[in-house]
């Protein structure tokens, strides 16, 4: 039978299989981008899953608010792309030090 | 039975299409890769009985975000190959961190299934009441007692709107933009001339 665990172990590899990514593709911001939705789509699964476990609803108001924050990062996240291209004319970001951080 | 099957083939193809999203060669594929990801997420999420986050996942992910990341992809012009140039180098590191990740992970999530730390037991204040859809009891709830964060969310999405709009707006210099000042300070008298031609003569201007 399909039980909690089951549903912690996928998300617990989606979560991992999100953070491999980033270091897989650290020059490519966009594939970045992705790997961090892929993050966060590994903790909505966890509250979803959590919430029906619990009979509690909150994990699923959290996971709504969790996916509300998600799509404001990805369009500052994409506007920062779009203007770091023109500017730059390349996306490598392994290598950005305009701020002098 | 049918349950366990949906649950197994939802959760391969999720992985399959995850792991495809980060060993893609182009990001296009990519991006499409994520969207089958999102699917199956849904599916997921359909099978413990919450339709509506799966829904908001599949309008918002699939028919926002996606979208986006794929108008971003199509309009920047980038050579996508030398992007990989650091994929090898970088491996033995992220394999290695992953790996620690997962060992941490599955470690908590045993010592979790053995029950070894008990700090409380679910109180369920807020379960869904009988009779009612999922939808229908996250609204009650959405609208009643979490109403502020609710309205928190709303001034999220209105500032990342603004900001994103004002990060990528630019004064271009070589297109006429409408001057919408100058057009309303325009008077009838000193941008009409009235002249009074003689017949039969025509008219200059």
């Amino acid at each position: 039978m399909i039980g909690i665990e089951h549903y912690v172990g996928v998300s617990a590899i989606l979560f991992v299989l999100g953070v491999l990514g980033i270091f897989l593709n650290r020059k490519n911001v966009i594939v970045i981008l992705m790997a961090i939705e892929l993050i966060l789509l590994a903790v909505n699964l966890n509250f979803v899953a959590f919430s029906a476990f619990l009979h509690d609803l909150v994990g699923q108001i959290f996971a709504m608010f969790v996916l509300t924050v998600a799509a404001g990062e990805a369009a500052i996240g994409l506007a920062i792309l779009v203007i770091y291209f023109r500017g730059r004319g390349t996306i490598a970001v392994d290598d950005v030090n305009r701020m002098k951080g | 039975m049918i349950q366990v099957i949906a649950f197994y083939l939802f959760t391969f193809l999720m992985l399959c299409s995850a792991v495809s999203v980060i060993f893609a060669r182009n990001p296009v594929h990519s991006v499409l890769w994520l969207i089958l990801a999102f699917f199956n997420a849904a599916g997921l999420m359909v099978l413990v009985g919450a339709e509506f986050i799966a829904m908001l996942l599949v309008i918002v992910y699939v028919g926002a975000v996606a979208v986006l990341f794929l108008f971003v992809v199509m309009m920047l012009d980038i050579d996508f190959s030398e992007m990989r140039a650091g994929f090898i180098k970088n491996a033995p590191l992220g394999l290695l961190i992953a790996a620690v990740l997962l060992a941490e992970l599955t470690l908590g999530v045993g010592a979790w299934k053995t029950g070894a730390l008990q700090l409380g037991v679910a109180s369920g204040t807020a379960a869904a009441p009988e009779g009612l859809s999922n939808t229908a009891a996250i609204g009650a709830l959405l609208y009643t007692r979490y109403l502020f964060l609710f309205e928190a969310a709303g001034i999220i999405l209105l500032v990342s709107m603004i900001g994103a709009i004002v990060l990528t707006h630019r004064q271009r210099s070589d297109t006429r933009g409408q001057n919408v000042g100058r057009q309303i300070a325009r008077r009838p008298e000193e941008a009409t001339v009235n002249v009074k031609p003689a017949v039969g003569q025509g008219v200059t201007l």
